[in-house]
């Protein structure tokens, strides 16, 4: 059993919480640097997109898990990103000035889009959202001359003060490349934790009345929940589109939209850990299929709509049996054993919660 | 000049007059109760103090400011805090985490500040996490602290909302309904606090009560409201013997 003993309020507020947490990611962080020595270079490309859907995670896990604002469009966003950064870096602008402001301008429309759109609750809202991941693709078609359309865009090799990075010959450099983004962003999120905005979101999640006699202002608050979580999912867009290699109007549609939904329900709402372990579920869900069907039926067996299938499943089983999704799971197991032997059964039931105050809705 | 002074205020819902030309001021430093039976409009009265209810006609002054200038988010920002009846907590937060959400009219740091953690925001979030430490230690929420509200008791979510209401710093504190749901030996303990609030913090107190044990032990004044209207007002011993009252609460013929 660990006990922790806290001796100043920096305590409750620092990245690591105490000496066991900073080894532990400290050791995960070591570990992620030395992959490369470790496993060849095919895998490194899977790592990679796994840390790409993780990236997309967090972004969709900043306005649903933590703002509880359902989005079915994140693709879009996902799009904007994609080719704001091509177009940017076509325009003469170096990549690291095009890749943070694809970022923030993707932010900035998702802003914009969602003044109107959050006066919507819950289901509605994910309506709506359905509406921007269709829009997307005929908007990317109307736009031929700057976004290629149906003929789509292959983006160029990435150059950082004269580094070459190019995703297919050099996957280490690009691995490296994006596990610098996913740093940055998971530090962007716990910031915002630790910090008043953070608590806003969660207020808002959990309460829209309390929140605003404490002196939130819903709106603007989930506005900028709506365009930070924008803004993680552009990056993570123009960092699909370079591991894609190339990219039309159909690569960002409503299946991602409900992919990225389905990785941080499964992975756990509200946690940055959940977005990690939904990508990991997502990345590697096709081939551990495939590898299943090879053993099972032969590989050669085509199954239309199996994949979807199984998605399918596999969410409404965590919905059932699981809510809290792996990073809950995790949780649950890691406190068994802290208290062992003293762990009761009941202890993550959650309590029927009292009549809400909806009528001043 | 008093603290909270409202004129005339009326509040049809349709058809329904739910606050008819209702007039109240509560001075500042007093501890101010509103009774009355089921239905009488004493939530809509906060849920209008609270800028969540448009009045249709009255006037509400708070300080010398007009109240009906503000946005409900921006009550909070003149010091006015509230408790509401059916608990409304962040269930899926620690207790720390809630008291502290009380502290977010307090905050002067940016977003872009934020996102970095610039040291303005880890010295502001110190001197929130002390504020918020004081009131723990005033309501003995020291065990709960870690605690997310989901797994709290009735009782301890009572309190932790009334903690979060202080630890805004308010001038005026508006308690619905304080000791609804808890225990004897809880309604104690809230009556000091209530009490302590008003004698130590010097925070004008304004509620909303049943128990009329509690309002005639804590409060100065009492407002009886039946169907909208000020049925009377004064000391707990005079309203209560008020016959008008007494025919509201138990009907004409029972005195």
């Amino acid at each position: 059993m660990r006990i922790l003993f806290k001796t100043s309020y920096t305590d409750d507020i620092r990245l690591f919480p105490d000496r066991w947490t900073l080894a532990v990611y400290g050791a995960l962080m070591a570990l992620a640097f030395a992959l490369p020595w470790l496993i060849d270079e095919f895998y490194i490309g899977e790592v990679t997109n796994v840390l790409i859907w993780a990236i997309a995670g967090l972004g969709l896990m900043l306005l649903t898990g933590q703002t509880g604002q359902v989005s079915l469009g994140h693709a879009a966003f996902l799009a904007i990103g994609c080719y704001t950064n091509t177009i940017l870096i076509e325009i003469g602008l170096p990549f690291i000035v095009a890749f943070p402001l694809a970022g923030v301008i993707t932010g900035v429309v998702g802003t914009i889009i969602a003044i109107p759109a959050l006066r919507l609750h819950g289901i509605y809202l994910a309506i709506a959202t359905i509406a921007l991941s269709i829009l997307a693709d005929d908007i990317i078609v109307l736009l031929d001359p700057w976004t290629g359309g149906v003929s789509g865009k292959f983006p160029d090799m990435i150059t950082i003060f004269g580094l070459e990075i190019e995703r297919w010959t050099m996957p280490v450099r690009f691995y490296y490349l994006v596990l610098a983004v996913t740093v940055i962003c998971t530090l962007f999120y716990r910031n915002l934790l630790r910090s008043p905005l953070g608590r806003a979101f969660a207020a808002i999640r959990d309460s829209e009345v309390s929140a605003t006699a404490m002196g939130v202002h819903i709106l603007r608050t989930k506005c900028k929940a709506f365009g930070l979580s924008c803004m993680i999912t552009g990056w993570a867009g123009a960092l699909m589109g370079y591991y894609a290699g190339a990219f039309n109007n159909e690569t960002f549609s409503l299946v991602i939209s409900i992919t990225l939904l389905m990785m941080i329900v499964i992975g756990g709402l509200g946690s940055i850990h959940g977005a990690f372990f939904g990508a990991v579920v997502v990345a590697f869900l096709p081939q551990a299929l495939s590898i299943l069907k090879g053993a099972t039926i032969g590989g050669s067996v085509a199954i239309p709509g199996l994949e979807t299938g199984v998605f399918g499943m596999i969410l409404i089983l965590f919905i059932l049996f699981e809510p809290m999704g792996l990073y809950g799971r995790w949780l649950k197991i890691r406190t068994w054993f802290e208290l062992f032997p003293f762990a009761r059964k009941d202890m993550f039931r959650r309590q029927k919660s009292y009549l809400k105050t909806e009528r001043l809705r | 000049m008093s603290l909270l002074e409202i004129k005339d205020a009326t509040l049809k819902f349709g058809g329904v007059v739910a606050v008819n030309k209702l007039s109240l001021s509560v001075e500042e430093g007093e501890v101010y109760a509103i009774v009355g039976p089921n239905g009488a409009g004493k939530s809509t009265v906060f849920n209008m103090i609270s800028r969540f209810y448009q009045p249709h006609a009255g006037t509400f002054t708070f300080d010398g400011q007009n109240l009906l200038e503000r946005a409900a988010d921006q009550v909070a920002d003149l010091g006015i805090a509230r408790t509401f009846q059916n608990i409304e907590l962040f269930d899926h937060a620690t207790v720390l985490q809630n008291l502290l959400v009380g502290r977010h009219r307090h905050r002067k740091t940016s977003l872009v500040e934020e996102l970095f953690f610039a040291p303005r925001v880890r010295r502001e979030e110190i001197a929130h996490r002390e504020a918020v430490e004081e009131v723990i230690d005033f309501l003995d929420l020291q065990p709960y602290r870690d605690k997310m509200i989901a797994g709290l008791p009735y009782g301890v979510r009572k309190v932790v909302e009334l903690g979060r209401a202080l630890a805004s710093g308010p001038r005026l504190l508006l308690l619905d309904e304080p000791a609804s749901g808890l225990s004897v030996e809880e309604t104690q303990d809230m009556r000091w606090w209530i009490d302590d609030i008003r004698k130590q913090m010097g925070i004008t107190v304004l509620m909303v009560e049943h128990d009329m044990g509690l309002v005639s032990s804590v409060c100065d004044r009492v407002l009886a409201l039946a169907d909208g209207a000020k049925l009377a007002e004064g000391t707990p011993a005079e309203v209560q013997a008020h016959p008008a009252v007494i025919e509201a609460y138990l009907g004409a013929g029972a005195v």
